[in-house]
């Protein structure tokens, strides 16, 4: 019994760093409909700055808003240099540049960094909370972090006017030009968001698995399944669909298929929710009478 | 007094294809203008072509600016409001959200709340529907509310292509009635592009034919109805 808790409980802390990556992913899919498969790739390097930063001396905090800055512009400069070019071209032409964009943020990140592991500090102190032995405050912080992230990503798509401008990109493009949305410029900022976010979660996971330029790889595909499980267009559903995740992961990987199948979890539940249930378990299935 | 929107010489089209070979037109501020025409006649593009959504060239003039080398976004900013054809519902969002969306470029808060009373009133059934997903409402409805979207602008100028397209004819005379009412109140300008001719010319001021990307007729509605080639082609009596 006690093993089976402490299956669940790293499955939850596993879950949150899923879930805050899937919010990213969320994030650029809610604004232009795509999937970035880049995005883990993008936070990888910007958690290297974030170490650059706090290696030169700058304070945890101090660093961590840093980075975020620095991935909003970084996701800016990427739509508009990198993607818009390639802006009318058909999904599966866009699928190979965010792969091709996956492979160099990759190399340029070992290239400019090396390929040693690096130690990255966390935030949150290291004796856990009541002497528990089932959940470090680090993982308890990143939960935290990723709930207040949902939390804020609702009211901005749901009450903003800036947030419904972005929804309304990702439906109808020229319907919101012609109401006077200007949709590229949404684009870009739904992948600055996208980015800013991914770093947060990068350098929430930098500390438990150690940074190196293959830390995010792994990381991206549980996102994905948990943003398809909960819902690509409901940043709660995605985050839920993160936690979910990360506790069949664990659970699953202790007792049923053993640790070296449990990757297999993540791919498996892809299929299964596209077949059954494409919306996801929160997401809007979308009626449209013509 | 000028006119509130002039076009000269508008040629217009789609990658290789010409649609609008040179069109010619005025639009008086507080009138309603029809243009009319059969399927291909290049009515649409007309529209589009104002707004900046197809590739054109030829003069635009609208308030005394010139206004045939702004993109869509920019025009919408001098209070030109499209109601497109296919009526361009953001089909996953509430209706509200609709509207909320029309009334992205204003900053006047109150006066945005005045305009949801205001289409509310014109529309009843979107008030009814207003939480509704809108891509369920049915045809007429998102009809009333793609023109209900339009008017959260507050326009000086709006583009109506076919708002009878598909509709049952009880709920195409609610909504021009509508459309009258609207023009009495607010002295917005319309421009409507429009198949059916009998329903046009009565609620347009001025009308317009265009057969091929041409003017062929042009004058006021009473006149253009009176003429032979209209009541025999487009009129059917």
């Amino acid at each position: 019994m006690d093993a089976l808790l402490h299956q669940i409980f790293s499955g939850i802390a596993s879950g949150g760093i899923y879930a805050g990556l899937a919010l990213a992913l969320v994030m650029i899919y809610q604004s232009t409909g795509h999937i970035n498969f880049a995005q883990g790739e993008m936070a990888m390097f910007s958690t290297y700055i974030a170490w650059e930063l706090i290696d030169y001396g700058t304070p945890y905090w101090g660093a961590f808003f840093l980075t975020i800055v620095f991935a909003f512009a970084a996701g800016v400069a990427i739509e508009r240099l990198v993607i818009r070019p390639f802006h009318n071209l058909p999904v599966i032409a866009l699928i190979i540049v965010f792969i091709g964009l996956l492979v160099v943020v990759n190399s340029t990140a070992s290239w400019i960094f090396g390929t040693t592991l690096k130690t990255f500090p966390s935030p949150f102190p290291s004796e856990p909370l009541w002497n528990n032995h089932y959940i470090s405050n680090h993982e308890l912080g990143s939960i935290g972090v990723v709930l207040i992230i949902v939390a804020i990503l609702f009211v901005f798509f749901r009450y903003t006017t800036l947030g419904l401008a972005m929804r309304a990109v990702a439906e109808n493009p020229i319907s919101s030009r012609l109401v006077g949305i200007r949709v590229s410029w949404m684009l870009a900022l739904g992948w600055g968001l996208a980015a800013a976010i991914g770093a947060v979660s990068g350098m929430l996971v930098a500390p438990i698995l150690y940074l190196d330029s293959s830390m995010m790889g792994g990381v991206l595909i549980y996102s994905l399944a948990g943003a398809i499980l909960g819902g690509l267009d409901n940043p709660w559903g995605a985050a839920v669909g993160g936690f979910i995740i990360g506790i069949m992961e664990n659970v699953l990987g202790a007792y049923v298929i053993g640790t070296q199948l449990k990757f297999s979890v993540a791919l498996i539940v892809i299929v299964v929710v596209l077949l059954l249930r494409p919306a996801g378990l929160f997401g809007r299935t979308v009626v449209t009478r013509v | 007094m000028g006119a509130l929107l002039s076009v000269k010489n508008l040629t217009a089209g789609y990658g290789e294809t010409v649609v609008l070979h040179g069109l010619n037109f005025e639009l008086r501020e507080g009138g309603i203008t029809a243009i009319l025409g059969a399927n291909g006649a290049g009515k649409t593009t007309t529209l589009r072509a104002l707004c900046g959504l197809c590739r054109r060239r030829g003069e635009i003039e609208f308030d005394g600016k010139r206004i045939d080398n702004l993109v869509a976004e920019d025009v919408v900013r001098l209070g030109v409001a499209h109601v497109p054809d296919g009526r361009g519902t953001f089909a996953a969002m509430t209706a509200e959200e609709n509207l909320r969306l029309g009334a992205y470029l204003r900053r006047d808060r109150d006066g945005v709340a005045q305009d949801f009373e205001n289409v509310y009133t014109l529309f009843p059934r979107l008030k009814e529907r207003r939480s509704q997903q809108a891509g369920t409402l049915s045809g007429g409805e998102q009809q009333m509310l793609a023109i209900a979207r339009a008017l959260m602008l507050r326009p000086r100028l709006l583009l109506l292509d076919e708002p009878s397209f598909g509709l049952a004819p009880l709920i195409v005379q609610e909504i021009y009635r509508t459309l009258r009412t609207i023009n009495q109140q607010t002295n917005v300008s319309m421009l409507l592009v429009e198949q059916n001719a009998t329903l046009a010319l009565d609620l347009a001021d001025h009308a317009y034919l265009v057969e091929t990307g041409r003017v062929v007729i042009s004058g006021e509605s009473e006149t253009v109805k009176a003429d032979e080639t209209i009541r025999r082609s487009y009129l059917g009596y």
